[in-house]
Protein backbone atom coordinates (compact mmCIF):
# COMPACT_ATOMS: atom_id res chain seq x y z
CA UNK A 1 0.00 0.00 0.00
CA UNK A 2 1.64 3.91 -1.00
CA UNK A 3 -0.18 6.63 -1.03
CA UNK A 4 -2.56 5.59 -3.66
CA UNK A 5 -5.23 4.29 -0.83
CA UNK A 6 -4.49 7.71 0.74
CA UNK A 7 -5.35 9.39 -2.21
CA UNK A 8 -8.77 9.27 -2.85
CA UNK A 9 -9.21 11.24 0.69
CA UNK A 10 -8.38 14.85 1.33
CA UNK A 11 -4.88 15.27 3.15
CA UNK A 12 -4.88 16.38 6.40
CA UNK A 13 -3.64 19.82 6.84
CA UNK A 14 -0.43 20.74 9.17
CA UNK A 15 -1.87 22.48 11.93
CA UNK A 16 -0.41 24.12 14.85
CA UNK A 17 -0.95 20.61 17.19
CA UNK A 18 0.58 18.59 14.26
CA UNK A 19 3.42 21.02 14.23
CA UNK A 20 3.43 20.70 18.03
CA UNK A 21 3.51 16.63 18.44
CA UNK A 22 6.14 16.66 15.88
CA UNK A 23 8.68 19.14 17.44
CA UNK A 24 7.94 17.09 20.62
CA UNK A 25 9.20 13.96 18.64
CA UNK A 26 12.28 16.07 17.07
CA UNK A 27 12.77 17.03 20.87
CA UNK A 28 13.06 20.91 20.20
CA UNK A 29 11.14 23.03 22.28
CA UNK A 30 8.65 25.30 20.20
CA UNK A 31 6.37 28.36 21.96
CA UNK A 32 2.77 28.50 20.20
CA UNK A 33 3.62 31.66 18.53
CA UNK A 34 6.25 29.86 16.32
CA UNK A 35 3.99 26.39 16.23
CA UNK A 36 1.48 29.04 14.43
CA UNK A 37 4.01 30.67 12.10
CA UNK A 38 5.71 27.24 10.97
CA UNK A 39 2.35 25.62 10.65
CA UNK A 40 1.01 27.12 7.35
CA UNK A 41 4.95 27.01 5.85
CA UNK A 42 5.03 22.89 6.11
CA UNK A 43 1.50 22.49 5.59
CA UNK A 44 2.47 24.76 1.83
CA UNK A 45 5.61 22.62 1.18
CA UNK A 46 3.54 19.02 2.09
CA UNK A 47 1.00 20.31 -0.19
CA UNK A 48 3.42 20.39 -2.98
CA UNK A 49 4.69 17.33 -1.80
CA UNK A 50 1.28 15.29 -2.38
CA UNK A 51 2.35 15.87 -6.43
CA UNK A 52 4.44 12.53 -5.93
CA UNK A 53 0.74 10.46 -5.22
CA UNK A 54 0.52 10.90 -8.96
CA UNK A 55 3.49 8.29 -9.56
CA UNK A 56 2.38 4.82 -10.34
CA UNK A 57 4.91 2.96 -7.70
CA UNK A 58 2.74 -0.74 -7.96
CA UNK A 59 5.77 -2.54 -9.40
CA UNK A 60 8.92 -0.44 -7.94
CA UNK A 61 10.99 -1.01 -4.85
CA UNK A 62 12.72 1.01 -3.02
CA UNK A 63 15.70 2.82 -3.88
CA UNK A 64 18.47 1.12 -1.42
CA UNK A 65 21.55 2.03 -2.60
CA UNK A 66 22.53 4.87 -5.50
CA UNK A 67 25.50 3.21 -6.49
CA UNK A 68 25.70 -0.90 -6.01
CA UNK A 69 28.29 -1.50 -3.62
CA UNK A 70 29.50 -4.17 -1.30
CA UNK A 71 28.46 -4.30 2.29
CA UNK A 72 32.01 -4.85 3.22
CA UNK A 73 33.07 -6.99 6.39
CA UNK A 74 36.49 -5.88 8.66
CA UNK A 75 37.94 -8.47 11.13
CA UNK A 76 36.55 -8.41 14.15
CA UNK A 77 39.51 -6.56 16.19
CA UNK A 78 39.40 -3.21 18.40
CA UNK A 79 40.97 -0.79 15.98
CA UNK A 80 41.19 2.20 18.14
CA UNK A 81 40.37 3.34 21.44
CA UNK A 82 42.26 4.75 24.69
CA UNK A 83 40.92 8.52 23.94
CA UNK A 84 38.74 8.90 26.46
CA UNK A 85 40.36 12.86 26.44
CA UNK A 86 40.00 13.33 22.83
CA UNK A 87 36.13 12.01 23.36
CA UNK A 88 35.46 14.01 26.30
CA UNK A 89 36.97 16.92 24.86
CA UNK A 90 34.12 19.07 23.13
CA UNK A 91 31.76 18.18 25.37
CA UNK A 92 29.50 20.87 27.38
CA UNK A 93 30.16 19.28 30.86
CA UNK A 94 32.29 16.41 31.50
CA UNK A 95 33.36 15.02 35.31
CA UNK A 96 35.38 12.35 36.31
CA UNK A 97 35.74 11.03 32.86
CA UNK A 98 32.12 11.12 31.85
CA UNK A 99 30.03 12.47 30.18
CA UNK A 100 27.41 14.06 32.92
CA UNK A 101 24.12 15.44 32.63
CA UNK A 102 21.11 16.97 34.60
CA UNK A 103 19.87 14.65 37.37
CA UNK A 104 17.82 12.20 35.64
CA UNK A 105 16.67 9.65 38.51
CA UNK A 106 14.36 11.24 41.15
CA UNK B 1 55.02 40.20 -11.46
CA UNK B 2 52.03 38.82 -11.91
CA UNK B 3 49.36 39.23 -8.73
CA UNK B 4 49.93 35.39 -7.49
CA UNK B 5 45.69 35.06 -6.32
CA UNK B 6 45.32 35.31 -10.20
CA UNK B 7 46.92 32.02 -10.72
CA UNK B 8 44.83 28.76 -11.05
CA UNK B 9 45.61 25.53 -9.22
CA UNK B 10 47.77 24.59 -11.78
CA UNK B 11 49.84 27.82 -12.50
CA UNK B 12 50.42 27.91 -8.70
CA UNK B 13 51.59 23.80 -8.78
CA UNK B 14 53.78 24.71 -12.10
CA UNK B 15 54.98 28.05 -11.13
CA UNK B 16 56.54 26.82 -8.09
CA UNK B 17 57.85 23.79 -9.00
CA UNK B 18 59.08 26.19 -11.91
CA UNK B 19 60.71 28.11 -8.74
CA UNK B 20 58.97 31.30 -10.11
CA UNK B 21 57.90 31.93 -6.98
CA UNK B 22 57.88 30.45 -3.58
CA UNK B 23 55.37 28.31 -1.96
CA UNK B 24 55.13 31.19 0.72
CA UNK B 25 54.72 33.97 -1.61
CA UNK B 26 51.83 32.25 -2.68
CA UNK B 27 50.48 31.55 0.82
CA UNK B 28 51.15 34.97 1.78
CA UNK B 29 49.69 36.27 -1.32
CA UNK B 30 46.04 34.38 -0.44
CA UNK B 31 46.32 35.38 2.89
CA UNK B 32 46.41 39.30 2.19
CA UNK B 33 43.27 39.01 -0.15
CA UNK B 34 41.44 37.09 2.32
CA UNK B 35 42.47 39.34 5.10
CA UNK B 36 41.84 42.14 2.93
CA UNK B 37 37.71 40.69 1.88
CA UNK B 38 35.74 40.69 5.39
CA UNK B 39 32.91 42.14 3.16
CA UNK B 40 31.74 39.14 1.15
CA UNK B 41 31.97 37.39 4.64
CA UNK B 42 33.15 34.22 2.96
CA UNK B 43 35.50 32.42 5.75
CA UNK B 44 34.16 31.79 9.09
CA UNK B 45 37.77 31.34 10.42
CA UNK B 46 40.80 32.59 8.72
CA UNK B 47 43.97 30.22 9.19
CA UNK B 48 46.94 32.10 7.82
CA UNK B 49 48.89 30.56 9.83
CA UNK B 50 47.68 26.89 8.40
CA UNK B 51 48.67 28.32 4.84
CA UNK B 52 52.36 29.27 5.92
CA UNK B 53 53.08 26.25 7.83
CA UNK B 54 52.18 24.03 4.54
CA UNK B 55 53.82 26.38 2.62
CA UNK B 56 57.10 26.71 4.27
CA UNK B 57 56.94 22.87 4.52
CA UNK B 58 56.86 22.70 0.74
CA UNK B 59 59.59 25.38 0.21
CA UNK B 60 61.83 23.46 2.68
CA UNK B 61 61.15 20.08 0.66
CA UNK B 62 62.04 21.94 -2.83
CA UNK B 63 64.90 22.94 -0.88
CA UNK B 64 66.44 19.30 0.04
CA UNK B 65 65.40 18.37 -3.67
CA UNK B 66 62.47 16.32 -2.57
CA UNK B 67 60.02 15.45 -5.46
CA UNK B 68 56.83 18.02 -4.94
CA UNK B 69 53.51 16.89 -3.93
CA UNK B 70 50.34 16.99 -6.27
CA UNK B 71 49.65 20.38 -4.39
CA UNK B 72 52.75 21.44 -3.13
CA UNK B 73 52.42 25.74 -3.14
CA UNK B 74 48.81 25.33 -3.54
CA UNK B 75 46.41 27.16 -0.59
CA UNK B 76 43.18 26.11 -0.71
CA UNK B 77 39.76 27.08 1.30
CA UNK B 78 38.06 23.96 2.96
CA UNK B 79 34.49 24.36 3.52
CA UNK B 80 32.80 24.66 7.58
CA UNK B 81 31.49 21.38 7.42
CA UNK B 82 34.89 19.44 7.16
CA UNK B 83 35.96 18.71 10.19
CA UNK B 84 39.83 19.88 11.16
CA UNK B 85 41.76 18.83 13.88
CA UNK B 86 41.96 21.85 16.10
CA UNK B 87 40.39 24.36 14.16
CA UNK B 88 36.64 25.25 14.58
CA UNK B 89 34.42 23.53 12.78
CA UNK B 90 30.41 24.82 12.66
CA UNK B 91 28.67 23.95 10.12
CA UNK B 92 27.58 27.08 9.91
CA UNK B 93 25.46 26.71 12.85
CA UNK B 94 25.37 27.98 16.37
CA UNK B 95 24.79 24.52 17.87
CA UNK B 96 28.56 23.59 17.09
CA UNK B 97 29.81 26.84 17.66
CA UNK B 98 33.49 26.49 19.71
CA UNK B 99 33.25 22.82 18.32
CA UNK B 100 37.31 21.83 17.85
CA UNK B 101 37.59 18.26 16.31
CA UNK B 102 40.43 15.94 17.76
CA UNK B 103 40.44 14.38 14.11
CA UNK B 104 40.81 15.63 10.75
CA UNK B 105 38.20 14.80 7.89
CA UNK B 106 39.29 11.99 4.98
CA UNK B 107 38.87 14.66 2.29
CA UNK B 108 40.91 16.98 4.27
CA UNK B 109 43.76 15.07 5.61
CA UNK B 110 44.27 14.00 1.62
CA UNK B 111 44.40 17.51 0.39
CA UNK B 112 46.99 18.11 2.97
CA UNK B 113 48.76 14.94 2.21
CA UNK B 114 48.99 16.15 -0.75
CA UNK B 115 50.50 19.06 0.17
CA UNK B 116 47.97 21.82 0.01
CA UNK B 117 47.11 24.46 2.97
CA UNK B 118 44.18 25.70 4.83
CA UNK B 119 43.36 29.51 3.74
CA UNK B 120 40.36 28.81 6.57
CA UNK B 121 36.85 27.77 7.13
CA UNK B 122 34.45 28.96 4.94
CA UNK B 123 31.22 29.55 5.15
CA UNK B 124 28.29 27.85 4.27
CA UNK B 125 24.32 27.53 4.90
CA UNK B 126 23.59 25.76 7.91
CA UNK B 127 24.25 22.30 7.84
CA UNK B 128 24.21 22.61 3.92
CA UNK B 129 20.42 23.30 4.49
CA UNK B 130 20.00 26.04 1.93
CA UNK B 131 20.31 27.39 -1.88
CA UNK B 132 21.32 31.16 -1.23
CA UNK B 133 23.58 31.34 1.92
CA UNK B 134 21.06 33.31 4.38
CA UNK B 135 20.55 30.46 6.61
CA UNK B 136 24.25 30.16 7.99
CA UNK B 137 24.28 31.99 12.08
CA UNK B 138 27.57 33.93 10.67
CA UNK B 139 25.74 35.69 8.50
CA UNK B 140 24.97 35.67 4.95
CA UNK B 141 27.98 35.41 2.38
CA UNK B 142 28.16 38.22 -0.48
CA UNK B 143 28.73 37.45 -4.11
CA UNK B 144 31.45 39.61 -5.32
CA UNK B 145 29.22 39.68 -8.56
CA UNK B 146 26.44 42.85 -8.80
CA UNK B 147 24.15 43.30 -11.44
CA UNK B 148 25.41 45.73 -13.98
CA UNK B 149 22.10 48.33 -13.20
CA UNK B 150 24.35 50.25 -10.81
CA UNK B 151 22.16 49.40 -7.92
CA UNK B 152 24.55 47.76 -6.05
CA UNK B 153 21.69 44.94 -4.44
CA UNK B 154 24.00 42.32 -2.55
CA UNK B 155 23.49 39.09 -4.35
CA UNK B 156 23.38 35.73 -3.51
CA UNK B 157 26.91 33.44 -4.13
CA UNK B 158 24.33 30.50 -4.33
CA UNK B 159 24.59 27.84 -1.46
CA UNK B 160 25.33 25.45 0.17
CA UNK B 161 28.47 26.35 -0.87
CA UNK B 162 28.45 29.90 -0.88
CA UNK B 163 31.60 30.95 1.09
CA UNK B 164 33.59 28.66 -1.23
CA UNK B 165 32.13 30.23 -4.72
CA UNK B 166 32.28 33.78 -3.37
CA UNK B 167 36.17 33.30 -1.89
CA UNK B 168 36.78 31.99 -5.42
CA UNK B 169 34.96 34.11 -7.61
CA UNK B 170 36.98 36.81 -5.54
CA UNK B 171 40.05 35.46 -6.15
CA UNK B 172 40.64 34.57 -2.49
CA UNK B 173 41.41 31.06 -2.99
CA UNK B 174 42.45 29.11 -6.02
CA UNK B 175 39.66 26.56 -4.94
CA UNK B 176 37.98 25.02 -2.76
CA UNK B 177 36.43 22.00 -0.88
CA UNK B 178 32.55 21.68 -1.19
CA UNK B 179 29.42 19.74 -0.87
CA UNK B 180 26.28 18.77 -2.37
CA UNK B 181 23.50 17.00 -1.65
CA UNK B 182 21.10 18.44 -3.55
CA UNK B 183 23.28 20.69 -5.97
CA UNK B 184 25.34 22.41 -2.96
CA UNK B 185 28.40 22.40 -5.30
CA UNK B 186 27.17 22.89 -8.70
CA UNK B 187 24.41 25.81 -8.21
CA UNK B 188 26.98 28.18 -6.45
CA UNK B 189 29.53 27.56 -9.05
CA UNK B 190 27.21 28.67 -11.80
CA UNK B 191 26.18 31.56 -9.58
CA UNK B 192 29.59 33.08 -9.11
CA UNK B 193 30.88 32.01 -12.56
CA UNK B 194 32.82 29.26 -11.73
CA UNK B 195 33.75 25.42 -12.19
CA UNK B 196 32.21 22.94 -9.92
CA UNK B 197 32.15 18.88 -9.77
CA UNK B 198 30.21 15.97 -7.40
CA UNK B 199 31.28 13.21 -8.24
CA UNK B 200 29.51 9.91 -8.15
CA UNK B 201 28.39 8.97 -4.59
CA UNK B 202 31.37 6.79 -2.93
CA UNK B 203 34.23 8.97 -4.95
CA UNK B 204 34.95 10.87 -1.82
CA UNK B 205 34.77 9.85 1.83
CA UNK B 206 32.03 11.03 3.88
CA UNK B 207 34.07 10.47 7.11
CA UNK B 208 34.82 13.76 9.48
CA UNK B 209 31.89 15.67 6.75
CA UNK B 210 29.11 17.11 9.17
CA UNK B 211 26.24 14.86 7.61
CA UNK B 212 22.91 16.21 6.21
CA UNK B 213 21.66 13.50 3.85
CA UNK B 214 23.95 10.55 3.88
CA UNK B 215 22.43 8.95 0.75
CA UNK B 216 22.77 11.56 -1.14
CA UNK B 217 25.77 14.05 0.53
CA UNK B 218 29.02 13.91 -1.40
CA UNK B 219 32.02 15.86 -1.37
CA UNK B 220 33.39 18.14 -4.25
CA UNK B 221 35.71 20.70 -5.81
CA UNK B 222 34.95 24.07 -6.56
CA UNK B 223 37.59 25.46 -8.57
CA UNK B 224 38.06 28.32 -11.80
CA UNK B 225 38.79 25.89 -14.43
CA UNK B 226 38.02 22.45 -15.53
CA UNK B 227 41.66 21.39 -14.82
CA UNK B 228 42.11 23.01 -11.33
CA UNK B 229 38.93 20.75 -10.76
CA UNK B 230 40.46 17.56 -11.81
CA UNK B 231 43.36 17.82 -10.14
CA UNK B 232 41.45 18.59 -7.07
CA UNK B 233 39.16 15.56 -7.42
CA UNK B 234 42.31 13.21 -8.06
CA UNK B 235 43.57 14.94 -4.28
CA UNK B 236 40.20 14.50 -2.73
CA UNK B 237 39.03 11.05 -3.73
CA UNK B 238 39.99 7.57 -3.09
CA UNK B 239 38.38 4.23 -1.39
CA UNK B 240 38.28 4.96 2.75
CA UNK B 241 37.42 1.81 4.94
CA UNK B 242 36.22 4.36 7.23
CA UNK B 243 32.81 5.16 4.91
CA UNK B 244 30.60 1.73 4.47
CA UNK B 245 29.43 3.62 1.23
CA UNK B 246 33.22 4.37 0.31
CA UNK B 247 33.65 3.10 -2.96
CA UNK B 248 36.38 0.63 -3.37
CA UNK B 249 37.91 1.84 -6.81
CA UNK B 250 41.28 3.10 -8.17
CA UNK B 251 41.21 6.58 -8.46
CA UNK B 252 41.80 7.40 -12.38
CA UNK B 253 44.33 10.38 -13.53
CA UNK B 254 41.49 12.51 -14.57
CA UNK B 255 43.96 15.63 -15.16
CA UNK B 256 46.24 13.65 -17.55
CA UNK B 257 43.24 12.16 -19.24
CA UNK B 258 41.10 15.71 -20.08
CA UNK B 259 40.47 15.75 -23.48
CA UNK B 260 37.97 18.25 -24.96
CA UNK B 261 37.13 16.28 -28.25
CA UNK B 262 33.72 15.02 -28.53
CA UNK B 263 34.09 13.01 -31.41
CA UNK B 264 31.65 10.00 -31.08
CA UNK B 265 30.00 11.45 -27.66
CA UNK B 266 26.01 11.19 -27.84
CA UNK B 267 25.16 14.55 -25.67
CA UNK B 268 21.53 14.16 -24.64
CA UNK B 269 19.00 16.71 -23.91
CA UNK B 270 16.42 16.09 -21.70
CA UNK B 271 13.18 17.40 -23.24
CA UNK B 272 11.65 17.61 -19.37
CA UNK B 273 13.99 20.34 -18.18
CA UNK B 274 12.47 23.04 -20.48
CA UNK B 275 10.55 24.37 -17.70
CA UNK B 276 7.90 26.60 -17.49
CA UNK B 277 9.14 30.35 -16.80
CA UNK B 278 12.71 29.29 -17.70
CA UNK B 279 14.34 32.77 -18.05
CA UNK B 280 14.82 33.17 -22.35
CA UNK B 281 18.57 33.78 -21.52
CA UNK B 282 19.30 30.51 -20.05
CA UNK B 283 17.60 28.37 -23.30
CA UNK B 284 19.64 30.56 -25.17
CA UNK B 285 22.34 29.60 -23.56
CA UNK B 286 22.03 25.81 -23.69
CA UNK B 287 21.03 26.08 -27.19
CA UNK B 288 24.67 27.77 -27.43
CA UNK B 289 25.95 24.70 -25.25
CA UNK B 290 24.27 22.00 -27.73
CA UNK B 291 25.82 24.28 -30.27
CA UNK B 292 29.63 24.42 -28.77
CA UNK B 293 29.16 20.31 -28.35
CA UNK B 294 28.54 19.79 -32.01
CA UNK B 295 31.37 21.95 -32.73
CA UNK B 296 33.73 19.65 -30.06
CA UNK B 297 32.39 16.45 -32.59
CA UNK B 298 29.37 15.53 -30.80
CA UNK B 299 25.96 13.77 -31.36
CA UNK B 300 23.29 15.77 -30.43
CA UNK B 301 20.38 13.14 -29.20
CA UNK B 302 17.17 14.22 -27.37
CA UNK B 303 16.24 12.72 -24.48
CA UNK B 304 13.36 11.90 -22.18
CA UNK B 305 14.03 11.67 -18.47
CA UNK B 306 10.16 11.67 -17.51
CA UNK B 307 10.19 11.57 -14.09
CA UNK B 308 11.75 15.03 -13.76
CA UNK B 309 8.72 16.78 -12.14
CA UNK B 310 8.50 14.63 -9.35
CA UNK B 311 12.46 14.82 -8.70
CA UNK B 312 12.12 18.09 -6.42
CA UNK B 313 9.10 16.35 -4.19
CA UNK B 314 11.17 12.91 -3.43
CA UNK B 315 13.98 14.61 -2.85
CA UNK B 316 12.30 17.09 0.02
CA UNK B 317 11.27 13.95 1.69
CA UNK B 318 14.53 12.01 1.86
CA UNK B 319 16.80 14.68 2.18
CA UNK B 320 14.71 15.88 5.51
CA UNK B 321 14.16 12.29 6.79
CA UNK B 322 17.85 11.65 6.59
CA UNK B 323 18.62 15.09 8.21
CA UNK B 324 16.49 14.88 11.10
CA UNK B 325 17.91 11.28 11.56
CA UNK B 326 21.45 12.63 11.24
CA UNK B 327 21.06 15.63 13.58
CA UNK B 328 19.23 13.80 16.31
CA UNK B 329 23.28 13.75 17.44
CA UNK B 330 23.10 17.53 18.59
CA UNK B 331 21.53 16.78 21.92
CA UNK B 332 23.89 19.24 24.24
CA UNK B 333 25.71 16.26 25.80
CA UNK B 334 28.85 14.74 23.75
CA UNK B 335 29.96 17.98 21.87
CA UNK B 336 28.52 21.85 21.34
CA UNK B 337 26.28 23.90 22.80
CA UNK B 338 24.45 23.34 25.92
CA UNK B 339 21.07 25.11 26.74
CA UNK B 340 20.03 24.13 30.52
CA UNK B 341 17.45 26.25 31.78
CA UNK B 342 16.84 26.23 35.76
CA UNK B 343 15.30 23.54 36.55
CA UNK B 344 15.19 21.09 33.51
CA UNK B 345 15.57 17.71 33.28
CA UNK B 346 17.56 15.92 30.78
CA UNK B 347 14.46 15.91 28.37
CA UNK B 348 14.04 19.54 28.30
CA UNK B 349 17.65 19.98 27.96
CA UNK B 350 17.64 18.22 24.80
CA UNK B 351 14.56 20.32 23.58
CA UNK B 352 16.01 23.56 24.91
CA UNK B 353 19.62 22.68 22.99
CA UNK B 354 17.83 21.99 20.44
CA UNK B 355 15.55 25.35 19.86
CA UNK B 356 18.52 27.37 20.84
CA UNK B 357 21.10 26.00 18.72
CA UNK B 358 19.56 25.66 15.44
CA UNK B 359 18.39 27.95 12.88
CA UNK B 360 14.87 28.19 11.17
CA UNK B 361 15.43 26.63 8.22
CA UNK B 362 17.38 23.27 9.94
CA UNK B 363 14.17 23.21 12.08
CA UNK B 364 11.80 23.29 9.02
CA UNK B 365 13.91 20.41 7.57
CA UNK B 366 13.98 18.50 10.97
CA UNK B 367 10.13 18.93 11.28
CA UNK B 368 9.24 17.64 7.83
CA UNK B 369 11.78 14.94 8.44
CA UNK B 370 10.57 13.73 11.44
CA UNK B 371 6.74 14.46 9.90
CA UNK B 372 7.26 11.91 6.79
CA UNK B 373 8.80 9.87 8.94
CA UNK B 374 6.09 9.49 11.94
CA UNK B 375 3.98 6.77 12.62
CA UNK B 376 1.03 6.40 9.81
CA UNK B 377 3.26 8.06 7.12
CA UNK B 378 6.09 6.19 6.44
CA UNK B 379 4.96 4.57 4.04
CA UNK B 380 2.95 7.31 2.38
CA UNK B 381 5.80 9.73 2.16
CA UNK B 382 9.46 7.58 2.55
CA UNK B 383 8.67 4.63 0.63
CA UNK B 384 6.35 6.53 -1.97
CA UNK B 385 9.74 8.84 -2.46
CA UNK B 386 12.16 6.06 -2.39
CA UNK B 387 10.21 4.22 -5.01
CA UNK B 388 10.08 6.97 -7.22
CA UNK B 389 13.85 7.91 -6.45
CA UNK B 390 14.03 4.42 -8.02
CA UNK B 391 12.00 5.50 -11.47
CA UNK B 392 14.26 8.89 -11.85
CA UNK B 393 17.81 6.28 -11.54
CA UNK B 394 15.64 4.34 -14.49
CA UNK B 395 15.17 7.23 -16.45
CA UNK B 396 18.57 8.15 -16.32
CA UNK B 397 19.73 4.34 -16.84
CA UNK B 398 17.67 4.03 -20.04
CA UNK B 399 18.64 7.61 -21.51
CA UNK B 400 22.41 6.29 -20.99
CA UNK B 401 21.20 3.30 -23.86
CA UNK B 402 21.08 6.45 -26.39
CA UNK B 403 23.72 8.99 -24.92
CA UNK B 404 26.35 9.42 -23.28
CA UNK B 405 26.38 12.45 -21.19
CA UNK B 406 23.51 15.17 -20.80
CA UNK B 407 23.33 18.38 -21.22
CA UNK B 408 21.10 21.08 -19.51
CA UNK B 409 21.26 24.84 -17.65
CA UNK B 410 22.55 24.37 -14.12
CA UNK B 411 19.94 26.45 -12.84
CA UNK B 412 16.89 28.31 -13.53
CA UNK B 413 17.88 31.66 -12.92
CA UNK B 414 20.87 33.09 -12.62
CA UNK B 415 21.70 34.72 -8.72
CA UNK B 416 19.30 36.64 -6.96
CA UNK B 417 19.49 39.24 -5.10
CA UNK B 418 19.79 38.41 -0.88
CA UNK B 419 16.35 38.38 0.84
CA UNK B 420 14.54 37.76 -2.26
CA UNK B 421 13.50 34.56 -1.91
CA UNK B 422 14.48 34.12 1.97
CA UNK B 423 10.34 34.51 2.63
CA UNK B 424 9.42 31.42 0.64
CA UNK B 425 11.01 28.42 1.63
CA UNK B 426 9.28 26.64 -1.28
CA UNK B 427 10.13 29.30 -4.20
CA UNK B 428 14.34 28.72 -2.94
CA UNK B 429 13.46 25.04 -2.90
CA UNK B 430 12.68 25.15 -6.63
CA UNK B 431 15.91 26.42 -7.11
CA UNK B 432 17.55 23.63 -7.44
CA UNK B 433 15.32 21.80 -9.93
CA UNK B 434 17.85 21.09 -12.69
CA UNK B 435 20.60 19.92 -9.86
CA UNK B 436 18.51 17.38 -7.63
CA UNK B 437 17.43 14.67 -10.01
CA UNK B 438 21.84 13.36 -10.68
CA UNK B 439 21.80 14.10 -7.01
CA UNK B 440 19.08 11.42 -6.52
CA UNK B 441 20.62 8.93 -8.86
CA UNK B 442 24.15 9.04 -7.18
CA UNK B 443 25.55 10.55 -10.75
CA UNK B 444 28.86 12.57 -11.16
CA UNK B 445 28.12 16.42 -12.44
CA UNK B 446 29.61 19.20 -12.87
CA UNK B 447 28.89 23.15 -13.39
CA UNK B 448 31.21 25.40 -16.09
CA UNK B 449 30.18 28.83 -16.64
CA UNK B 450 28.94 29.82 -20.04
CA UNK B 451 28.45 33.35 -20.12
CA UNK B 452 26.73 36.07 -18.52
CA UNK B 453 23.28 37.19 -18.70
CA UNK B 454 21.56 41.04 -19.72
CA UNK B 455 22.39 41.81 -15.75
CA UNK B 456 26.20 40.66 -16.51
CA UNK B 457 25.55 37.89 -13.95
CA UNK B 458 27.30 34.27 -15.03
CA UNK B 459 25.37 31.47 -15.92
CA UNK B 460 26.47 27.73 -15.64
CA UNK B 461 26.06 24.84 -18.06
CA UNK B 462 25.46 20.99 -16.37
CA UNK B 463 27.02 18.06 -17.79
CA UNK B 464 25.60 14.46 -16.30
CA UNK B 465 27.52 11.56 -17.08
CA UNK B 466 27.06 8.27 -16.22
CA UNK B 467 28.03 6.76 -12.70
CA UNK B 468 32.38 6.50 -12.31
CA UNK B 469 32.19 8.47 -16.12
CA UNK B 470 33.66 11.97 -14.19
CA UNK B 471 36.82 11.91 -16.67
CA UNK B 472 33.52 11.88 -19.29
CA UNK B 473 32.08 14.90 -17.24
CA UNK B 474 35.07 16.89 -17.24
CA UNK B 475 36.37 16.46 -20.54
CA UNK B 476 32.90 17.64 -21.82
CA UNK B 477 33.07 21.14 -19.45
CA UNK B 478 36.86 20.90 -21.08
CA UNK B 479 34.87 21.58 -24.25
CA UNK B 480 32.13 23.86 -23.37
CA UNK B 481 34.91 25.91 -20.99
CA UNK B 482 37.10 26.20 -24.60
CA UNK B 483 34.73 27.49 -26.40
CA UNK B 484 32.93 29.71 -24.05
CA UNK B 485 36.40 31.70 -23.52
CA UNK B 486 34.60 32.66 -20.04
CA UNK B 487 37.18 35.24 -18.53
CA UNK B 488 34.96 37.44 -17.02
CA UNK B 489 35.30 38.91 -13.33
CA UNK B 490 33.94 40.69 -10.54
CA UNK B 491 34.61 43.93 -10.49
CA UNK B 492 36.50 44.72 -6.80
CA UNK B 493 34.36 46.48 -4.83
CA UNK B 494 34.61 45.15 -1.10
Amino acid sequence: MGLDADASRTRMAVDTATVKRIAGLARIAITDEEAGRIAPELDNIMGWIEQLGEVDTSAVAPMTAVIPNMLRLRDDVVTDGGVREAVLANAPQAEHGFFAVPKVIE
Amino acid sequence: MTDLTDLTVAGLRDGFRAGDFTAREAAEAFNTAVAGAKALNAFIVETPEHALAAADAADAARAAGEAPKPLAGVPIGMKDLFATKGVQTTAASHILEGFTPTYESTVSQKLWDAGAGMLGKLNLDQFAMGSSNETSFFGNVISPWRRKDGGNAALTPGGSSGGSASAIAARLCPAATGTDTGGSIRQPAAFVGISGIKPTYGRCSRWGTVAFASSLDQAGPMARDVTDCAIMLEAMSGFDPKDATSLDLPVPAWEAGLSPDMTGKRIGIPKEYRVDGMPAEIEALWQQGIEWMRDAGAEIVEVSLPHTKYALPAYYIVAPAEASSNLARYDGVRFGQRELPEGANLQDMYAATRAAGFGDEVKRRILIGTYVLSAGFYDAYYTQAQKVRTLIAQDFEKAWAVCDLLLTPTAPSAAFALGEKQADPLAMYLNDVFTVPASLAGLPAMSVPGGLDGAGLPLGLQVIGRPLDEQGVLNAGLAIEQRAGFSARAEKWW
